[in-house]
């Protein structure tokens, strides 16, 4: 919880975002739903954290509550230190004056993020004279600059393209000129790279892995993808029904996943060494938020559950240095084993 | 099973698609199918989005044919047409050798009872209204099947695809998760016992675990029932791990057509490089360094002339832009073509074999 250094561009720089007990419930007309529950975490300049996880696990609301990004029915609680800001009691003015310039997001779907009746030029350079009170020109230049930085083919030409105007791929360049023109120190990305085809995700991939080398930022990363996490992360917190499950980087937990949800993950994931008859799915399906097992969430999917799990949620426990998980067994021998793949196809039932 | 098997085949060779192996039951000839565009060109005359453009395949009894391409190559289009949801502009497609339609044609009715298909969106394909159960037995209603056995046939499909019809069968879409609805999806392919099934990204929306257990069931109903299969999808890992064939396709074409290893071990085609190459490793240690090939898709409106691919294309020349490259066989296996002119020799292009080399492959057509 240090205060954060304020020397930019320094990877060893202390922790520039620290989160601590972060809860999001939003208020629906029946019972309030808790979409995430206890989440901490620190991160540095320099580091790229993933958040990996199906829909509905928490991780999208994690990032957007970072910067209170989220409908007023969303009630946000424990602490965000945002280069020593706490961010939850900031005021809507100051908040848009961090936002931009200290915070910036990209979208998954650039269409509907990009305005579509303004020059793609025209929006960046609004964000450039809006929070940094600088000219018109000025800004424009700016836009220009950013459009080369993220590798747009004539530049000059497509300031004044319209975003429909665009490929897929130059649209979520844009999108990521856009969010760095004001030189964030961190960036949020929300699956930035989902909606793109595969030979234009990994180009996409490989400019933000440059940008961030260049340019120092600290960066989360939201993926449901185990290849775009690993293309990608420095650091992996494996996200279920509003909790981390398993935090660790990212190497360390591809090679010895320690949760039964992660082991699972990876068994089920089709990957380029696949043989069929070789997946083992997970059965059932992530629980409803509304209605949550009394233990941990995963217990009734869960292959290795004991009595224990229907008792209380399980803590986050360091399971070795930088790695964590929540799961009373994860110290059983054979647990950070993948599990053993079963004969045959059974008929999994719901 | 049912009470109107139009019976479509000649005798004895019902439901032995898989023994029948290597046979034929698709055979697509060059399938055309261009989009008017509202508004014209901005140019001279009427624009077109040349979505899928005299493509020729065949789909052998009992296998899995996988097609994968990126957004805007036509696989969903081939799909459609695959089903006639919407008529070819020209090209043939036949079923067991006979044309739907005309004189000696089949019947819409005998093709949709015999090919079936799934899409990617499980909630919207699902009639909002419709039980699971009237949703199954729809088609077999549609067909002339009183309701009761309808029904009843219905909750053995359900029960069949891993839902309890105790459970699932009074149910409505809402009610049910992704998974289960496109259990239901399958299920209701299967009500009409078809023997070929088109899957049109059919697990693309899932979560990856329960994209894996959808994986594992269309591989069993597979097994169990003898189908065969059409994979489309634009995940190249799960394609290679469900099909035995591979068809790739780039801006309504056919760039490279064969067997699974082949295509993925020894691609022919530059765009199926690129593509096997931007597969991500699931491997922080392996990461990729340099993207495979630059640029986006361009537009199927005006696509390039000559090789599609050639805008992109890391090793194109001046043939590539003047000539459309023919599929061709590639390597020692007959069943594996490709259409690029660096392939062929004779063609013009720098990296083309010499024509010894190439005879002594005896590789066919496409002369200078």
């Amino acid at each position: 919880m240090s205060a954060g250094d304020h020397t930019p561009v320094d990877g060893n720089a202390g922790t520039f975002l620290s989160v601590r007990n972060l809860s999001v419930e939003f208020q629906s007309e029946g019972m309030p739903l808790r979409a995430i529950n206890g989440v901490d975490f620190d991160l540095h300049l320099g580091e790229t954290l993933c958040f990996l996880g199906e829909s509905g696990s928490g991780k999208t609301v994690t990032m957007r509550s970072l910067v209170q990004l989220l409908p007023p029915t969303a009630r946000i609680g424990g602490k965000v230190w945002l280069d020593g800001i706490d961010v939850l009691t900031l005021d809507a003015d100051r908040l848009r004056a961090i936002r931009g310039t200290q915070v910036s997001m990209i979208f998954q779907e650039p269409m509907t993020a990009l305005d579509p009746v303004f020059t793609v030029g025209h929006q960046i350079a609004e964000v450039v004279v809006c929070h940094e009170g600088v000219s018109w020109s000025t800004g424009r230049a700016r836009a220009l600059e950013m459009l080369e930085l993220v590798q747009v083919p004539s530049a000059r030409r497509r300031l004044d393209a319209y975003p429909h105007e665009l490929s897929g791929g130059l649209r979520q360049r844009v999108m990521i000129a856009l969010a760095l023109s004001c030189k964030p120190k961190l960036l949020l990305a929300d699956e930035p790279t989902t909606a793109l085809d595969a030979t234009v995700q990994i180009q996409i991939l490989l400019l933000l892995r440059e940008l961030q080398r260049e340019l120092g930022m600290a960066t989360i990363f939201v993926t449901h993808d185990l290849g775009v996490a690993c293309e990608i992360s420095d650091r992996v917190a494996v996200m279920y029904a509003g909790r981390f499950v398993e935090t660790g980087a990212m190497a360390e937990v591809i090679d010895g996943p320690r949760h039964p949800y992660t082991i699972g993950l990876l068994n089920s994931t089709v990957h380029a060494g696949s043989e069929r008859g070789k997946l083992a799915p997970i059965p059932g399906a992530p629980p409803d938020l509304l209605d949550m097992p009394p233990g941990c969430a995963f217990a009734p999917r869960c292959s290795r559950v004991v009595a224990a799990c229907a008792e209380r949620v399980p803590d986050l426990v360091e399971v070795a240095p930088g790695r964590s998980a929540r799961c009373p067994r994860t110290g059983d021998p054979g647990i950070s084993l993948p599990g053993p793949t079963p004969p045959g196809f059974p008929l999994p039932r719901e | 099973m049912n009470a109107t098997p139009a019976p479509v085949d000649p005798p004895g060779t019902v439901a032995t698609d898989a023994a029948a192996g290597g046979r034929p039951i698709l055979r697509v000839s060059e399938l055309r199918k261009y989009f008017r565009l509202r508004g014209g060109s901005g140019g001279v005359g009427p624009a077109y989005v040349q979505a899928v453009d005299d493509i020729s395949f065949t789909v052998a009894k009992g296998e899995t044919l996988g097609v994968v391409g990126e957004s805007g190559c036509g696989k969903s289009t081939t799909a459609r047409l695959l089903m006639r949801l919407i008529e070819p502009d020209d090209g043939e497609i036949l079923l067991d050798g006979r044309d739907v339609g005309g004189r000696d044609g089949m019947s819409l009715r005998t093709l949709r009872h015999n090919v079936q298909m799934v899409f990617q969106d499980s909630y919207s394909s699902l009639n909002p209204r419709h039980t699971m159960a009237e949703e199954v037995g729809f088609g077999l209603t549609a067909q002339g099947v009183k309701r009761a056995e309808a029904r009843r046939r219905a909750n053995e499909v359900l029960e069949f695809v891993g839902l309890e019809p105790a459970i699932f069968a009074d149910r409505y879409p809402h009610e049910l998760s992704g998974g289960q609805r496109q259990r239901v999806n399958v299920a209701r392919a299967l009500a009409l016992n078809p023997r070929l099934l088109l899957l049109d990204e059919a697990v693309s929306s899932l979560d990856k675990s329960v994209e894996a257990q959808v994986l594992n069931l269309l591989i069993e109903i597979k097994e169990r029932l003898g189908l065969t299969y059409v994979f489309i999808s634009h995940d190249l890992n799960v394609v290679r791990f469900i099909s035995d064939r591979v068809l790739v396709m780039y801006l309504g074409k056919v760039v490279e057509i064969g067997p699974v290893e082949k295509v993925y071990g020894n691609p022919g085609h530059p765009y199926t490089r690129a593509l096997i190459a931007s597969r991500l490793s699931m491997d922080p240690r392996r990461r990729l360094d340099a993207a495979p090939v630059a640029g986006d898709l361009p537009s199927p409106i005006n696509p390039p002339s000559g090789c599609r691919f050639r805008t992109r294309c890391p090793i194109a020349e001046p043939v590539c832009g003047s000539r459309e490259p023919l599929l061709d066989r590639f390597g020692a296996e007959p069943a594996h073509l490709a259409a690029c002119h660096a392939l062929v020799p004779g063609s013009g292009h720098g990296q083309a074999p010499d024509r010894e080399a190439g005879s002594a492959l005896e590789t066919g057509g496409n002369p200078p």
